[in-house]
């Protein structure tokens, strides 16, 4: 390079450095306030559950029923039964189906058709509003069978977690390195043992995470289930019984003229909030760093 | 599965059946018994053509290394003689591989049940993640079928002895596989192979992701294998080939260029391309 | 670019050269003067021997170097082994140079030679020369059949000094040649024969570098392949 040049060039750097400082700077404000603003209903939701919700809170509210109306006291107990019920049958469905196909889809190549299918349609399952969810299950799982039960309930939230868990499990497996199947496979091992004994395996901490992701998202819907749980007042562990659950009970005092139900709408909601958080946290602290083995 | 007992007592009986063991020690006669053979192998991955033809024969109870530049198709061609190489997405064989007469690529054959018989160790180690150093060894038995504790106990033992990791670890077999160091995990990959009783192990490149001393000790246990079983090594390190082999086979471009006894091959190979890789005057 | 080894070997060849060049020199200043019935060269001889030696120590330090630190293939490898062997041989010829000088000085003191004895070393010197010149010749161009030849020319040597070696017996026999003066012709063509095995060593491993083949002692060789 010229000399010339070479002093020109350094002279134009010398004068835009502090302009670009200044960008800079500039730039990193804007971007900080944007994150802020994003987080930000975060915090004022559950700040505004805990000052409103915290009153709410009592032993008698875990563990009673709701009071009858027009009475104080009571609380949501049956609900909270309820939504473990419920969750316990969506596990029992979404969870073998979900990985199911989670692992069909990690096994089968990337050029294969018919998996890029079944994960389109995953997907495109995964983007169905809940209350669509929700009629669907109404017309496969309670109108066959005459009524509202905590099984169709339990069907609906499968819908949801199936792609959730499928899609997750899917991510999971392919960060299996190809090196461990291909010792598996090396030791005469046929394909199906080797993913189900060695591949699976390495993948429990991550294949765990994606299902306390789906329960947690399933825990939290409250459309699926108003057309198939339906609600009740009372204790249920019948599968073909409508049952409460947290989100319809917390919908259903919310909307009602009670003050007293408001209040207890609002110690559901941050219940429902510390819940669906406390498993989404504990499933990001499993999972934290660690892409596969130990 | 055939464990009948060849597992105890390895270490150090041998030395009394033979008297000496010189680094390849073998008699002049060791080309007696043909254990493995390619035929017309040809290999593709998608339209590449990478194996071309390639025919060679491994003898019973030697290392055979498998040496050429990056990409000449040594490490698919080795894939190919336990059908390993199908596995890859797009990849396909086409020949004849025949081991103890019997030809893998048979129809009725099962790549599983060739994999018992040719095991395989890779270039990284790769211990299975998640499971303890005894489990890496015996899971292949387990899964097999091998239920008997005292049998999986005893084998692990034995195969640990063979590769010499036994004393490092036997205070900690449940510890995971993954917490060894490098070279200590390519042994146990190996006594992880040695477990099926295998006749034939193929290695592709396995210390070339180790430090000298390990690749030492890996190079040592190689020659001590080869009395129990056959190996076939591809090595980028030619001098790893000269030290620790039987025989060498060169592959230039997916052609067989060369193969003959290693110090035939390594003092006065017959053909120029083979002379211009191993004095180094290549490209 | 070469590479080290190149440059190794490339010096490796000038050194043997160099000791070649000497090699010839010592021999012919050591037979010229016998033939010529001269002694003044005799330290002269000595001198260049001692440069032979510290060539010798010189090449063979540089064989291990290139040994230890390349690890050398093929034809590299058969190179280096060749120059090794071909180094020793060198060395011998300086020493027996040397020797040759010195019994020449004895031998010449005596009484004249015959002519018998005169013509066998005046062929005899020359053929020895030849065949040292011939086998460096051969490894400087790396020429198998230059090589070939010196081997054939070992034979002719043999030949000559067996003559030498009869016809100074009986001299010595008839009492007519003294037997210190016998002994010093004798070992001038021991010696001279024995310069001649060495060149015929350093043809026969300049063949080995060249194409690989042993060429060494084929009637042992027959015997060690039949068990």
């Amino acid at each position: 390079m010229e000399i010339a040049t070479k002093k020109l060039l350094l002279e134009f750097m010398v004068t835009t450095q502090a302009k670009r400082k200044r960008k800079n700077i500039f730039a990193n404000l804007v971007l900080s306030i944007l994150a802020i603003l994003a987080v930000s209903p975060l915090v004022a939701i559950l700040g505004f559950l805990i000052s409103k919700g915290i009153g709410a809170l009592s032993w008698e509210f875990l563990t009673s029923l709701p009071a009858p109306y027009g009475e104080s006291g009571g609380g949501m107990g049956h609900s909270i039964v309820g939504t473990f019920i419920l969750v316990l049958f969506a596990s029992l469905l979404g969870i073998p189906v979900g990985f199911g196909a989670g692992i069909f889809l990690a096994e089968s190549s990337k050029e294969s058709r018919f998996a890029s299918i079944v994960r389109l349609c995953a997907e495109m399952l995964a983007g169905v509003p809940s209350i669509v969810v929700g009629l669907f299950a109404y017309f496969v799982a309670v109108l066959p069978f005459g009524g509202f039960s905590a099984f169709a309930g339990g069907f609906a939230l499968s819908v949801i977690m199936i792609p959730v868990i499928a899609r997750t499990s899917e991510e999971i497996l392919r960060l299996v390195p190809v090196h461990v199947r291909e010792a598996g496979l090396a030791l005469g091992l046929p394909r199906w043992q080797v993913v189900m004994r060695i591949v699976l395996r390495g993948s429990r901490k991550g294949l765990f995470t994606a299902v306390l992701l789906a329960v947690a998202r399933a825990s939290g819907e409250t459309a699926p289930l108003l057309f198939t749980a339906l609600n009740s007042r009372l204790w249920s562990f019948s599968a073909t019984q409508p049952i409460s659950s947290l989100p319809v009970q917390i919908y259903t005092y919310a909307t009602s003229p009670s003050e007293e139900w408001h209040q207890q709408a609002w110690g559901g909601a941050l219940l429902l909030v510390l819940l669906v958080l406390g498993m989404s946290l504990f499933a990001r602290f499993l999972f934290s760093g660690k892409k596969y083995g130990t | 599965m055939e464990h009948n007992g060849s597992y105890s007592g390895h270490n150090g009986s041998y030395s009394s059946h033979n008297g000496h063991v010189s680094l390849v020690g073998h008699g002049d006669n060791f080309e007696s018994q043909t254990i493995l053979e390619s035929k017309d192998l040809d290999a593709w991955f998608g339209s590449h053509h990478v194996v071309k033809s390639v025919s060679l024969h491994f003898f019973s109870r030697t290392v055979s290394a498998i040496i050429g530049p990056s990409g000449c198709g040594k490490s698919t061609f080795l894939r190919c003689l336990n059908r390993m190489h199908e596995e890859i997405p797009g990849a396909r064989a086409k020949g004849v591989v025949n081991f103890q007469g019997k030809n893998i690529y048979d129809m009725f054959s099962e790549p599983a049940n060739v994999r018992r018989h040719i095991g395989m160790v890779f270039q990284k180690p790769n211990p299975f993640p998640a499971m303890s150093i005894f489990e890496n060894v015996i899971i292949g038995l387990k899964l097999a079928g091998v239920k008997k504790g005292y049998v999986l106990n005893d084998i692990a033992e034995a195969c640990l002895k063979q590769v010499g990791l036994w004393d490092e670890v036997k205070d900690k077999l449940s510890a995971p596989g993954l917490s060894l160091s490098g070279g200590q995990q390519q042994r146990l990959c190996i006594a992880r192979a040695l477990a099926m009783a295998p006749e034939v192990i193929l290695m592709d490149e396995p210390t070339s992701a180790l430090d000298p001393i390990s690749t030492a000790r890996i190079e040592e246990l190689l020659v001590e294998l080869k009395k129990t079983v056959s190996i076939v090594i591809v090595t980028h390190n030619m001098q790893q080939a000269a030290r620790i082999s039987d025989t060498t086979a060169f592959l230039l471009s997916g052609d067989l260029v060369e193969f003959g006894r290693t110090g035939e091959i390594f003092t006065n190979p017959r053909k120029s391309e083979t002379e211009r890789y191993i004095t180094g005057r290549f490209g | 670019m070469d590479r080290h080894v190149q440059v190794g070997i490339h010096e490796l060849k000038n050194k043997i050269i160099e000791m070649g060049g000497l090699a010839e020199e010592a021999i012919a200043l050591a037979v010229e003067g016998f033939l010529a019935s001269s002694s003044q060269r005799a330290q002269d001889v000595k001198d260049i021997e001692n440069r032979i030696n510290r060539l010798h120590i010189l090449v063979d330090e540089l064989c291990v170097r290139l040994l230890a630190t390349q690890q050398p293939m093929g034809s590299d490898l058969r190179f280096i082994v060749a120059v090794i062997k071909i180094n020793a041989d060198l060395e011998r010829i300086g020493d027996q140079a040397v020797n040759v000088s010195g019994n020449a000085k004895r031998a010449l003191a005596g009484r004249p030679l015959d002519l018998d004895t005169r013509n066998d070393f005046a062929a005899m010197c020359p053929a020895t020369r030849d065949m040292v010149r011939s086998a460096l010749d051969a490894f400087v161009r790396n020429d198998q059949r230059v090589a070939e030849k010196v081997l054939k020319m070992d034979d002719v040597v043999d030949g000559l000094k067996n003559a030498i070696f009869a016809k100074t017996i009986e001299l010595m026999e008839q009492g007519t040649l003294g037997v210190k003066q016998g002994l010093d012709l004798i070992l001038i063509a021991r010696n001279l024969e024995k310069i001649g095995d060495h060149a015929s060593n350093i043809a026969e491993d300049v063949i080995y570098a060249t194409s690989g083949q042993d060429v060494r002692h084929p009637y042992s060789r027959t015997e060690l392949k039949s068990p």
